[in-house]
């Protein structure tokens, strides 16, 4: 399906990573939003507050980040595409109803600007130390999917895919930008609506006396009805069956987490995105996300110069982790190296793909403000020594 | 290739990050190169000492930040002091710098040094605020990183409606003291 051309802004724009965030929701088709203003993401939701009455789409301050992460789904199952805006305090506090959308399927984005934290930490100042929160951080299992851009352009572009990968698979989508990205100001390029593909949500074409609401669909998703449109309508953050009822016994319990899980595991492949440059042939491969990939790319550079053979693997998505190809390469290459804005968070993922196949190396760093290439250029010469 | 680092500095209020947006945009959108804007964020942008952040090039920038800028603008003494130690201090680098607001010591090393009275020239036009943009038009013609016409254009996208003709007439005028400096 192609995008509504109400809500794209077709043409050549010198935006930041967040104004970009919002143009590319609104091309995905989303027309509501709830949020609870936070630095560094607060230029996302002013232009949101500005932008959606404009296009018959309605943006909600809400009274925190609790009231906005569950205001969002109650819009989704009314009919709406929905996000909401945050960084880590206010993720950290949506965390339960990251768990509601898992558990409900509810297609929806959640956006972190990340900062510096724990807790309040450096509200202005750049950190990536939210990537396991947004993988991990509700309780029970559950899977979610994950993209981190690298640029203004990527911020409009990947926010398109997020609205689709939520609506493809029935998952809330992490769109885990940074600080840096966020407020860093690049050409982007809006095309005309009839590029660009969104994925529309999936309604049941069943009779209301036939639908059941958690019978797997396609790819283990189960399809969709809206509030109001004469079919039964129970959405339980407890578990349930197919028919959507709360059934309290392990055999329902195990037959629904599973397919949470395996709806985004089995099919793992489809969904990983990862960019290489110079992998074949390489001693050292250098694994990093965000705008940490680009400060990587410099002592990349710096590294080649000096005749060391360095690759580099970007991730865009995060979660799932390609942890396939890291197999595969972690047989090849001397070293992985991964520089990343915390003190080891998808570092350990590449570890234990690795799995003692290649050498590991953490570049870490607190935040605050990006890594000094030099720091990730001696890691890369120390690695390929 | 061609890549320029540039980065201005002031004090917050005085359009620090709209100069580095005008001359961010200009390049951009109008003359077809790559540019990316970075700035400082946070209290220290709104009030105290403000700094912003650009980089031309004629290919896709990977690493997106100035550590030693070829083209330093400073609009506040303790700019000067802050930042002149950081840029190119060799011959082809250059310190651009409110004449008026700021004393040179020898912080710029060999960098080459042009100053415009840009605060006294905007109250000469009715307005103190839009000294940055008579900076913008003489950055614009001292050093040909953008050209006239695409700053012009991106002056009027970016400056606040109904103030077009005032800012763009503040650009002409630094614009025309840069022909006369340069």
């Amino acid at each position: 399906m192609r995008s509504d051309p109400v809500g794209v802004l077709t043409g050549r724009h010198y935006l930041d990573g967040n104004h970009a965030c919002c143009e590319g929701a609104l091309a995905a088709g989303c027309r509501f939003a709830a949020g609870y203003p936070i630095t560094p993401s607060t230029e996302i939701v002013e232009r949101m507050a500005k932008r959606f009455p404009g296009v018959g789409g309605l943006f909600i301050q809400m009274e925190d980040e609790i009231a906005a992460s569950i205001c969002l789904q109650g819009a989704v199952w009314a009919g709406k595409k929905a996000l909401t805006v945050t960084s880590g305090p206010g993720l950290s506090l949506m965390m339960e109803h990251v768990g509601y959308a898992a558990i409900t399927e509810t297609p929806c984005v959640f956006v972190d600007v990340q900062r510096g934290g724990p807790s309040t930490g450096l509200p202005t100042l750049p950190g990536q130390a939210d990537m396991m929160q947004a993988r991990w951080g509700s309780h029970g299992d559950y899977e979610i999917i994950a993209l981190s851009p690298s640029s203004p352009q990527e911020c409009f572009d990947l926010t398109i895919d997020a609205f689709n990968l939520s609506e493809t698979y029935r998952v809330p989508v992490m769109f885990m930008m940074d600080e840096c990205v966020g407020h860093m100001t690049e050409r982007v390029d809006i095309p005309p609506a009839d590029e660009i593909q969104i994925v529309p949500r999936r309604y049941t074409a069943k009779p209301p006396d036939q639908y059941q609401p958690y019978a797997p669909g396609e790819n283990m998703v189960p399809d969709m009805v809206k509030a109001g449109d004469d079919y039964r309508f129970h959405v339980t953050g407890l578990t349930h069956d197919e028919r959507g009822y709360p059934a309290i016994d392990a055999p329902t319990q195990d037959r629904m987490v599973r397919r949470l899980v395996d709806k985004v595991r089995k099919q793992a492949d489809r969904i990983v995105r990862i960019e290489e440059d110079q992998v074949d042939g390489a001693d050292v491969v250098v694994v990093a996300y965000g705008i940490t990939y680009r400060v990587a790319l410099r002592a990349i550079a710096m590294a080649r110069q000096k005749g060391v053979r360095v690759g580099s693997l970007r991730l865009l998505v995060c979660w799932p982790f390609p942890e396939q190809r890291i197999r595969e390469l972690s047989g090849r290459v001397r070293a992985i190296v991964v520089p990343e804005m915390n003190l080891g968070q998808m570092y350990y993922e590449v570890e234990r793909c690795a799995a003692g196949r290649s050498r590991t190396v953490l570049v870490p760093h607190a935040g605050g403000t990006v890594h000094d290439p030099g720091v990730i250029l001696e890691a890369i010469m120390e690695a390929a020594r | 290739m061609s890549v320029s680092e540039i980065k201005i500095g002031g004090f917050g209020g005085q359009g620090v990050i709209l100069t580095g947006l005008v001359i961010g945009q200009g390049a951009a959108l109008y003359d077809d190169r790559y540019s990316t804007m970075t700035q400082a964020f946070g209290p220290e942008a709104r009030g105290s000492s403000c700094s912003s952040q650009v980089i031309i090039s004629d290919e896709k920038i990977l690493y997106p930040y100035v550590s030693h800028p070829d083209v330093l603008v400073v609009m506040s003494q303790d700019a000067y002091n802050r930042f002149a130690p950081s840029m190119k201090h060799d011959a082809g680098s250059l310190l651009i710098y409110e004449s008026d607001m700021v004393r040179l010591g020898e912080l710029h090393g060999n960098a080459r040094s042009v100053g415009i009275p840009a605060t006294r020239l905007a109250e000469e036009l009715g307005r103190s605020m839009v000294l940055n943009i008579v900076m913008v038009g003489f950055f614009t013609a001292v050093t040909k990183l953008v050209s006239p016409d695409a700053a012009r254009r991106a002056v009027k996208d970016l400056v606040p409606r109904g103030t077009e003709t005032l800012n763009l007439s503040a650009f002409d005028k630094g614009c025309q003291h840069g022909l006369e400096a340069a």
